[in-house]
């Protein structure tokens, strides 16, 4: 069904295998969309949730995507688990895989930690966040989300606001939308951008009302707190003034744009209520069609080829 | 006293006058009228009695200088000056411009503390420029929120006077003030290094018994600053550049980001001129050894170092007349700069007089991107009229300033500020 065998990131992955699980995902919108929102596909197949960082709606929207397929899912936090005792990750993973599992879904502060998976489980591997690296989930229910939203996703202009230096959804969303034919512009505090930004193809302002006045879509980043302690930016207040998706600014655009955010939103730094709660921000359908996307990821890397959809 | 009138009408008659901007040097006339240069010319006709004629036959007529390190000490310390205060001395220094550092009480590190040096500095006699902190409280740990400092006013960002020592943060610092478009101004000092060192490490300091601070404090620090800047192509300013290791380091990174200035007390003194524990050549960075000095002057005359900054730092009586351990650090400069200056690098050491107005004029306003263009017609007039040849004796009478620490006092220089135009005002010395 895909070329690939492992959902681990964007980077080396096939622009035909994501634009199947794109255009899969729309079946599977209107599977959650209809009364019964059940397609059970996955029947028999067991996938273990690890969960090594803390997550809420990523997590969710695994265990309901899997659900939702029939499969048997097995919930794994490192906060419950031996990885407490001092167990380590290889150690940890062999035990899981030695029960037979079909796949596996990895949340982890390390990057890298979803590719080490590989090496030590024979099912499928999906990336749910690997430190600062990829989150490639999440970049393909954008992908979704854009798609449903304009028809396309060649040519658009889309603006990513925030921690570009930091954060896994830039990462993936910069690698998808390239391989999509968009345009891409990264906006942020020169502290978090990454300084080999022109390399991957993308330009890179500090000038959000250039970025709002040219793109179709923008992505508002979630802004860590922490990142102002570690002294990268001065001030929620600078950041809010200078890079939030505020509702003065927004509100004098001449055009509509369509606003997104990963989540979890901090409200009044990087988006103000009125712009999150705006009709032009698809922020709450970023979110059904994150179980659609993980739906059809999951279904694509491990349903049988004789159960058609 | 200091004497001012308006500019109504203001013709400065047969002055030489040197543009350092245009580098045109020529004798002529100039006319100002309410504060602007309404013409310049070999020669403008007077008719009419309410005409100003000053004649400025044997005096050079030039620009306002600049002075990019000045400390005000308001607020908190307005014993020592203020900026009203400061204003006059720099009018007797013949300086139009000023920037002022952040090391007040409060310090001067958000937009708040910005609108509130440039708001009161509105109506003095002249332009105030506030630097704003690089760190919260300058505690080199915390970034200040340089982008709205900027909407207020702050011209560049500094901890002057307690030197960043944190790589990474001067790193950040850095990288986030590129973006800002606005230079760090780096007092480029290992404090470990320096240690408790109350003057310049070298056989006087032995002598003297006093503990040393050595150049090397300086010279890892300016070469980390160098490294750090030029790797991120930011913009860096050095102050008061001391020591012949950071001249050879700031000729080999030289760029247009890269700066540095030096002070007048710098070039005119040397370590054993401390020979009597005199508290007013206790400053920081330290008086350096003559082979220093003499590598400072070659700096200035060759161009790898920028401007001239006054570094002009007030203290009170009781502040300095103590030992010399615990005396403060930091003497006045604005009275006494271009007689000083003048002095040591063109009456005995040969630099031009044209040369050395643009370390004190155009340079300095490069370095902080100041309108430089000012010897024009239909420009706000900012003129400063001297007489590069009068031996004059420094003395209390000169000082306008709220506090006398100077160790100039006493001292011979050549080279006198006769007349000054700013905000149309003129002013008579």
């Amino acid at each position: 069904m895909l070329k690939s065998k492992h959902l681990i990131g964007l980077e080396n992955f096939p622009t035909s295998d994501l634009k199947k699980i794109i255009d899969t995902s729309f079946k599977f919108k209107e599977i959650l969309e209809s009364p019964d929102r059940k397609a059970i596909l996955l029947k028999g197949k067991t996938i273990v949730n690890m969960f090594f960082e803390n997550s809420t709606r990523t997590k969710i929207s695994f265990s309901l995507a899997e659900k939702r397929l029939g499969a048997d899912s097995i919930n794994f936090s490192s906060s419950t688990s031996s990885v407490k005792k001092g167990e380590t990750l290889k150690d940890t993973i062999q035990n899981i895989d030695a029960m037979k599992i079909d796949g596996a879904v990895i949340r982890h502060g390390h990057p890298g930690s979803a590719l080490k998976l590989t090496e030590y489980i024979d099912g499928a591997v999906i990336n749910a966040g690997d430190g600062s690296h990829e989150h490639p989930t999440q970049a393909i229910l954008d992908m979704v989300t854009i798609k449903e939203k304009f028809g396309k996703i060649k040519d658009l202009k889309v603006g990513i606001i925030g921690d570009i230096l930091n954060s896994r959804v830039a990462r993936s969303d910069i690698f998808a939308l390239k391989k999509l034919g968009a345009e891409v512009v990264v906006c942020g505090p020169s502290t978090l951008l990454p300084s080999n930004a022109q390399k991957l193809g993308i330009n890179v302002t500090h000038n959000i009302d250039e970025v709002l006045k040219w793109c179709d879509v923008v992505i508002g980043l979630r802004i860590q707190l922490e990142r102002m302690h570690l002294g990268r930016i001065p001030s929620e207040r600078e950041y809010h003034s200078e890079f939030g998706l505020t509702y003065e600014r927004v509100s004098k655009l001449k055009k509509d744009i369509v606003i997104m955010h990963p989540g979890p939103m901090n409200r009044g730094v990087e988006i103000d209520s009125k712009i999150a709660d705006s009709d032009n921000a698809v922020i709450l359908d970023q979110v059904l069609n994150g179980v659609a996307s993980r739906m059809s990821i999951l279904y694509l890397l491990l349903g049988d080829k004789s159960e058609k959809l | 006293m200091i004497n001012n009138t308006n500019t109504k009408k203001l013709l400065l008659k047969g002055g030489r006058i040197i543009d350092p901007f245009s580098k045109k040097t020529f004798v002529g006339d100039l006319l100002v009228e309410n504060g602007v240069i309404s013409k310049i010319a070999d020669s403008i006709a007077s008719r009419g009695k309410d005409f100003n004629i000053i004649d400025c036959k044997g005096l050079v007529v030039t620009h306002g200088f600049c002075d990019i390190h000045a400390h005000f000490r308001e607020p908190g310390r307005e014993d020592k000056e203020n900026l009203s205060s400061g204003s006059l001395a720099a009018i007797a220094g013949g300086f139009t411009q000023v920037c002022t550092m952040p090391n007040t009480d409060p310090v001067i590190d958000s937009p708040e503390h910005i609108h509130y040096i440039a708001s009161k500095s509105k109506n003095l006699p002249i332009d105030i420029f506030p630097i704003g902190a690089v760190s919260k409280n300058l505690e080199g740990e915390h970034l200040t929120e340089m982008m709205l400092m900027k909407n207020n006013g702050a011209i560049a960002f500094t901890d002057d006077g307690m030197s960043i020592q944190n790589p990474q943060f001067m790193k950040l610092a850095l990288t986030y003030a590129k973006m800002v478009d606005l230079p760090i101004l780096n007092h480029s000092e290992d404090i470990y290094l320096r240690n408790e060192g109350v003057m310049n490490a070298s056989k006087t300091s032995s002598n003297l018994g006093l503990k040393g601070n050595t150049s090397l404090a300086e010279a890892i620090m300016v070469y980390r600053d160098l490294l750090l800047a030029s790797s991120l192509d930011a913009k860096l300013h050095l102050l008061h550049v001391t020591t012949k290791e950071a001249v050879d380091l700031i000729k080999q990174f030289k760029s247009k980001n890269i700066t540095s200035e030096v002070c007048p007390h710098h070039l005119y003194f040397s370590d054993e001129d401390i020979d009597n524990f005199n508290t007013n050549l206790k400053v920081g960075p330290p008086i350096r050894s003559k082979t220093d000095r003499k590598k400072l002057i070659e700096a200035v005359k060759s161009g790898v170092i920028d401007c001239i900054a006054t570094d002009h730092a007030p203290h009170t009586l009781e502040d300095k007349e103590t030992t010399f351990n615990d005396a403060e650090f930091g003497m006045i400069g604005l009275e006494s700069c271009f007689g000083v200056v003048n002095k040591v690098l063109v009456k005995e050491n040969g630099m031009s007089l044209k040369s050395l107005i643009e370390k004190l004029t155009v340079n300095p306003r490069k370095v902080m991107n100041i309108d430089r263009d000012l010897f024009e017609v239909g420009k706000k007039a900012q003129i400063t009229i001297i007489d590069p040849n009068e031996k004059w004796t420094f003395s209390n009478q000169d000082i306008y300033s709220k506090s006398s620490n100077s160790p100039f006092l006493g001292h011979e220089i050549v080279g006198k500020v006769k007349h000054v135009v700013s905000k149309n005002k003129f002013y008579t010395l």
